[in-house]
């Protein structure tokens, strides 16, 4: 499987970070990262992966499915994930995702149909002082409002 | 960057650089003293170092509160294994938002702390393992760390000590379970955050299968104060048993919300009312949960005359937990509240022991029909019986953790699952919308 010049670099690190013969260790962090880039982890990922790190692809499986970020299905190039744990639902998380959900026509996990934006319910994602909180991708956007969300969805929108 | 306005009964130490221009450089670090503790503890035996440690009555900030210095001494001096420092910066206990805040502004005084853990054990390697939903943080410490590393803060011979010491980060992928310490070193290992059987304790089997010292980013923050004021000094901050500041994340129905770095021994009831600016909207305080979803919730009453430190709250039969301040208005539906943090466990519950597992998804099916207003009224001990017969029960805490706020909340707030019985609307939800609307 043809890496990129980024990833390849990624790996090669990743690979040296650990004590010989744990190599193993590098294995989450390469999933993650490679998904960042292929937008999920493909089968031939897993096959990769496992050949880097010295396992089988059936243990590259195992552990990926404990893990919530990891996917095999694809999400949207924008994944929008709500917070709707304690502090976020005492300040309006949860009508913050029924907004969103209603905007965009779409549930939980799902991707709208043009592929643009995705929709996750997630858990605590460490923003509880500035909820309700939720993250595009991996950036972060505090104190939401449903007004403060259309907006955001607007831009996003354009941005494509 | 500052995310809410500094309180003026912060006492910074740990936070002393927020603010600053460039805050997270390696210049501006060693502009306001970074660094001296590390020079320092390299003129210091291991003993005297962990002695200070000790001293400074440094508890553990993730949320357990166990003694630092302890945790140090017990890593085997003679072992010849390697051995290594991990930091836990898996922050995901809900209500808990300041490890994001350490490493984003100050990202070299976690180097410096790691460093003198790796001197005070004689550990040569270190690993942050930082949850996966904080890529912009990992990029910030490898940021840190390349600058130490090209500095000769960190790698061989540093500082020309003959010390030397690698520093790592690593990311997590989504997985509440892996802030607990045996389940985040299976993780750092690439298998499934499944916890170890302890004892053996990470201190003696840890990374690797060597011995190993783990600690919260908080706890790590702190020891560079430590060794370059003293231990004493950092101790009398706080109450006696427990040293120094806590950065404390106040959320939920408050005014300002916010992260403030707080003496331990504060006040509740002033942090609420001067460092958060009251209830918001005027309201009533009905409920408080002091350190993360996992700790039992107390009443309004019960925050009367209490203070913010570890064995005042296990008096109250709670937890200083992580420092994750929730604070629950007059107009919060309590059943509700149990039922969201009794989701999340059974989200996060990651399968191994039965109690758990089992336990976490029919509370949470019974709460849920309690909301839905098709509760019965012997679901209601049900619900406490299922809690206490997960509670001590696992491999790790994530049993109890999901046990102590349901029980506290079925004990404490009884009359709230009264008034969903028999069909009943939720009376708390009609006041909510108002809020809302």
């Amino acid at each position: 499987m043809t890496l990129s010049a980024e990833l390849e670099a990624r790996f090669d690190k990743l690979l040296k970070s650990y004590p010989p013969g744990r190599q193993r260790s590098a294995m989450i962090p390469m999933l993650l990262y490679a998904q960042d880039e292929l937008g999920s982890v493909t089968p031939e990922l897993v096959e990769e992966v496992a050949r880097r790190v010295g396992v089988e692809p059936l243990q590259v499986e195992e552990v990926m499915s404990y893990y919530s970020m990891l996917h095999r299905k694809p999400l949207g190039r924008y994944h929008v994930q709500i917070c709707t744990n304690i502090s976020c639902l005492l300040t309006g998380g949860e009508e913050l995702w029924q907004h969103a959900c209603k905007k965009l026509g779409i549930g939980h996990k799902e991707v709208t149909a043009d592929g643009q934006v995705s929709l996750e319910e997630v858990e605590c994602i460490g923003a509880c002082s500035w909820a309700p909180a939720l993250q595009v991708n991996y950036a972060f956007h505090h104190q939401m409002t449903p007004e403060k969300l259309d907006r955001l969805l607007d831009s996003l929108r354009k941005a494509q | 960057m500052l995310y809410n306005e500094p309180s003026p009964h912060e006492v910074k130490v740990l936070t002393r650089r927020f603010g600053l221009e460039n805050s997270a450089s390696l210049d501006t670090y060693l502009a306001t003293d970074g660094f001296k503790a590390f020079k320092k503890a390299l003129e210091m035996t291991p003993e005297q170092i962990i002695e200070e440690v000790k001293i400074s009555n440094l508890r553990g900030r993730g949320g357990a509160g166990f003694p630092a210095g302890l945790k140090w001494s017990f890593v085997p001096r003679n072992s010849p294994k390697p051995k290594y420092i991990v930091v836990n910066a898996d922050e995901s206990e809900p209500g808990t938002c300041k490890d994001r805040l350490l490493m984003e502004n100050d990202p070299h005084q976690l180097i410096e702390g790691v460093l003198i853990a790796g001197l005070a054990v004689d550990a040569h390697a270190g690993y942050i393992y930082i949850r996966g939903e904080y890529r912009y943080l990992i990029e910030i410490m490898d940021r840190a760390i390349a600058e130490a590393y090209s500095c000769g803060y960190l790698g061989k011979n540093i500082l020309g000590s003959n010390f030397h010491f690698d520093l790592y980060t690593h990311t997590g992928a989504g997985a509440y379970e892996c802030g607990e310490e045996s389940a985040l070193l299976e993780s750092l290992e690439g298998k499934r955050g499944v916890p170890r059987i302890r004892p053996p304790f990470p201190a003696v089997v840890g990374a690797f299968q060597c011995p190993t010292v783990l600690n919260n980013v908080e706890t790590y923050c702190a020891v560079p104060a430590i060794i370059r004021d003293g231990g004493a000094a950092f101790a009398a901050l706080g109450v006696p048993k427990a040293g120094g500041t806590k950065l404390t994340c106040l959320s939920g129905h408050i005014n300002k919300p916010g992260v403030y770095e707080l003496p331990l021994g504060f006040p509740v009831m002033k942090m609420i009312e001067e460092v958060g600016g009251g209830i918001r909207g005027g309201k009533k305080l009905k409920a408080f949960i002091p350190g993360g979803s996992s700790c039992p919730v107390l009443t309004a009453e019960e925050c009367q005359d209490l203070t913010m430190d570890y064995d005042a709250m296990a008096r109250k039969k709670t937890m200083l937990g992580s420092g994750g301040v929730v604070i629950m208005d007059e107009d919060t539906c309590m059943v509700r509240a149990a039922l969201r943090i009794m989701r999340f466990y059974a989200h996060e519950s990651c399968g191994w022991c039965i109690p758990c597992r089992e336990g976490t998804t029919w509370i949470r099916k019974l709460l849920q029909r309690f909301h839905d207003g098709m509760g019965q009224r012997s679901d209601i001990a049900l619900i406490g019986d299922l809690a206490k017969n997960m509670f001590g029960r696992t491999f790790c805490p994530l049993g109890d953790a999901a046990a102590m706020p349901t029980m506290s909340i079925v004990e404490k707030f009884y009359h709230e699952f009264e008034d969903h019985l028999d069909g009943k609307p939720c009376p708390y939800e009609k006041a909510r919308q108002l809020v809302m609307a």
